[in-house]
């Protein structure tokens, strides 16, 4: 498939532009060539896009178990609400007194966020999941600071967690102790209590965790960490197991960031950017990123918190997500938040049950919104590898789920289904997946070849990772 | 899969090759490649950096994770094998001749274990 670089000729461009009414001014003096910007026509560009759009696997084109990431189908008046004029027609520096329905909706935002995560207050600025990681991060390193104790330079990580907790942690300047999971998949409480201490900052954690099991200790845990003087932070990835059914404020956190995108039904992966906002119990409420809305008169006012960090992005964030976001929690209410995490854990079961009829679980034991299988016992008797099980779905039109995930699985398939799929869909997954694994044993070179129909084949992904090729650069 | 017999092993999978009494070459084992797969980026200490045994001290990238790779010595890195910056395949393809770094003023060192002890310890 050509580039858009490669496609048109100089000249071609939309014809319905109205002429300029301005003085033209070059905004370069320095360049001395154009830049080399296609040239193509209307025509052109959309059928470019398209063409690109039909060749990429989305929620609205079939199933999409990525575990961890919550591919639930996004509702499509989240967009409707977020294309309103007064959401879209204005301007981030317009007078507040201008768009106070903008104000109210982040305020109510984070009055409805703050009931379902027991948190206090709440930025909406991070721009994503580990931008919310590392702002709450630096909520704890200001809190410390604040008090006076610079001591505290470590942040406890368990092994089982997203990679992005200790990038996280070193991108805010601590130092990452690791802990080991416990046999079930959960914190080793000794463990934790041997690693804490007065250099302690704080614990990263999900719940239930990143083999899609409640940690039953977390009242301890949270317990540990601050009784050695350290705050607890909760990475929201798994939030939608629990969402409006327990809380993570009740459970001990002090910090938490959520993604929007995913628990809250707005597109990602590709598809629309992230929300990774920040809740904070009020202990911390004061070093919140500025500006943040609060209450004056009978409107609003954007004000900074009396401690700021500071900005951790331009304005106020992804603000249309958090648009979508309201809408979702709005459409499903009170009652249907809880029912949506209900049926998210009770697909991830029933889909576990069929698949335990060949494949081996990690832990097999019920799960919450998703589950890991083991496929080391496949690779050892068929040679057919967790790749390629995942190629072989992308032939039956379901997208893989996330592989070689968590670390502490070999040959890991992180499968998390989301509350939107009918049990039809999980059904004919299912067939898929224990069709595959009989696959595997009758002629396992299929696999090895899969996938056939997809627009291309098995790509080089060592090369790619090696030698990657970022630009486009004229032949 | 092979194992030399004169180089010891740790159970976090690095060899340890001694040049002296308080110098060492380390780099990670043919199992901990295999582990690994195709490896395409590892970040390397750098020159001077004091390392500490059962601590990272490096990190190597495959296409399906970044994987710690743990310092078996206390002691202070000498050099570093930066042709593995444009190579990391090196410690896919020759993991006993493609040395991470060499590590001197060792004071102390993990228990590690001789060539037969690390590949019972691997069936495990």
């Amino acid at each position: 498939m050509k580039l858009i670089f490669e496609k048109g000729a100089p000249g071609q461009h939309l014809s319905l532009l109205p002429s300029c009414d301005v003085p033209e001014v070059s905004l370069s003096q320095e360049r001395k060539a154009p830049l080399p910007l296609p040239q193509v026509s209307e025509t052109e560009l959309t059928r470019h896009y398209t063409a690109l759009a039909k060749r990429v696997h989305g929620v609205n084109d079939g199933f999409y178990p990525l575990g961890s990431c919550t591919m639930k189908y996004n509702p499509k008046i989240n967009e409707d609400m977020a294309a309103l004029p007064g959401f879209t027609q204005i301007h981030p520096l317009q007078p507040e007194s201008t768009v106070q329905g903008c104000l109210e909706v982040l305020a109510t935002a984070e009055k409805l966020l703050g009931e379902i995560t027991g948190m206090d207050a709440m930025t909406f600025q991070p721009a994503a999941g580990a931008h919310g990681e590392f702002t709450g991060l630096l909520l704890i390193k200001a809190y410390h600071h604040h008090r006076g104790d610079s001591a505290r330079t470590k942040i406890i990580v368990p092994d089982s967690a997203h990679g992005t907790n200790p990038a996280s942690a070193v991108m805010a300047g601590y130092t990452v102790v690791n802990i080991p999971s416990a046999p079930d998949g959960c914190v080793d409480v000794e463990a934790l209590k041997a690693a804490v201490g007065p250099d302690t900052a704080g614990l990263m954690l999900t719940n239930p965790n990143t083999v899609g099991i409640f940690d039953k200790n977390i009242l301890e845990i949270t317990k540990i960490v601050h009784d050695a003087g350290g705050l607890c932070y909760y990475d929201g990835a798994n939030l939608n197991a629990v969402m409006g059914v327990v809380r993570p404020g009740d459970m001990g956190f002090d910090v938490i960031h959520l993604n929007l995108h995913k628990t809250f039904s707005t597109p990602h992966g590709g598809g629309g950017p992230g929300s990774g906002a920040v809740g904070c119990k009020a202990l911390l409420e004061s070093f919140l990123p500025g500006p943040v809305v609060e209450k004056a008169g009978d409107g609003y006012r954007f004000a900074i918190p009396e401690h700021s960090i500071g900005r951790v992005k331009d304005f106020y964030g992804n603000f249309t997500v958090v648009v979508k976001a309201l809408t979702y929690i709005l459409t499903l209410g009170k009652a249907g938040i809880p029912e949506a995490a209900e049926n998210a854990v009770l697909n991830a079961n029933y889909m576990m049950k069929r698949l335990k009829e060949k494949y081996t679980m990690a832990y097999d034991v019920p799960c919450m919104h998703e589950f890991v299988m083991c496929l080391e016992d496949l690779l050892h008797d068929t040679g057919v590898s967790a790749m390629d099980i995942a190629k072989g779905l992308l032939d039956n039109g379901i997208h893989p789920p996330t592989m070689y995930f968590p670390l502490i699985v070999h040959e890991a398939l992180m499968i998390e289904p989301t509350e939107t799929e009918s049990k039809e869909t999980l059904d004919e997954a299912c067939d898929v997946f224990l069709k595959l694994w009989d696959l595997a044993h009758s002629d396992p070179q299929a696999l090895h070849d899969a996938p056939k129909t997809t627009p291309v084949r098995r790509l080089d992904e060592v090369g790619a990772a090696r030698n990657p090729v970022l630009r486009y650069t004229e032949a | 899969m092979n194992f030399p017999a004169e180089l010891k092993y740790s159970k976090s999978h690095e060899w340890v090759k001694m040049l002296d009494d308080t110098t060492a070459l380390v780099g990670i084992t043919d199992y901990a490649q295999s582990e690994l797969g195709d490896l395409v980026f590892i970040n390397l200490p750098v020159v001077g950096d004091a390392v500490t045994k059962e601590e990272a001290f490096c990190d190597v990238e495959s296409v399906k994770a970044v994987s710690d790779v743990v310092s078996p010595l206390t002691g202070v890195v000498a050099e570093i094998n930066e042709a593995l910056m444009d190579e990391p395949q090196m410690l896919n393809e020759s993991p006993y001749e493609a040395w991470i770094a060499k590590v001197e003023d060792i004071t102390d060192t993990e228990e590690l274990m001789d060539a037969a002890a690390y590949e019972a310890f691997i069936q495990q």
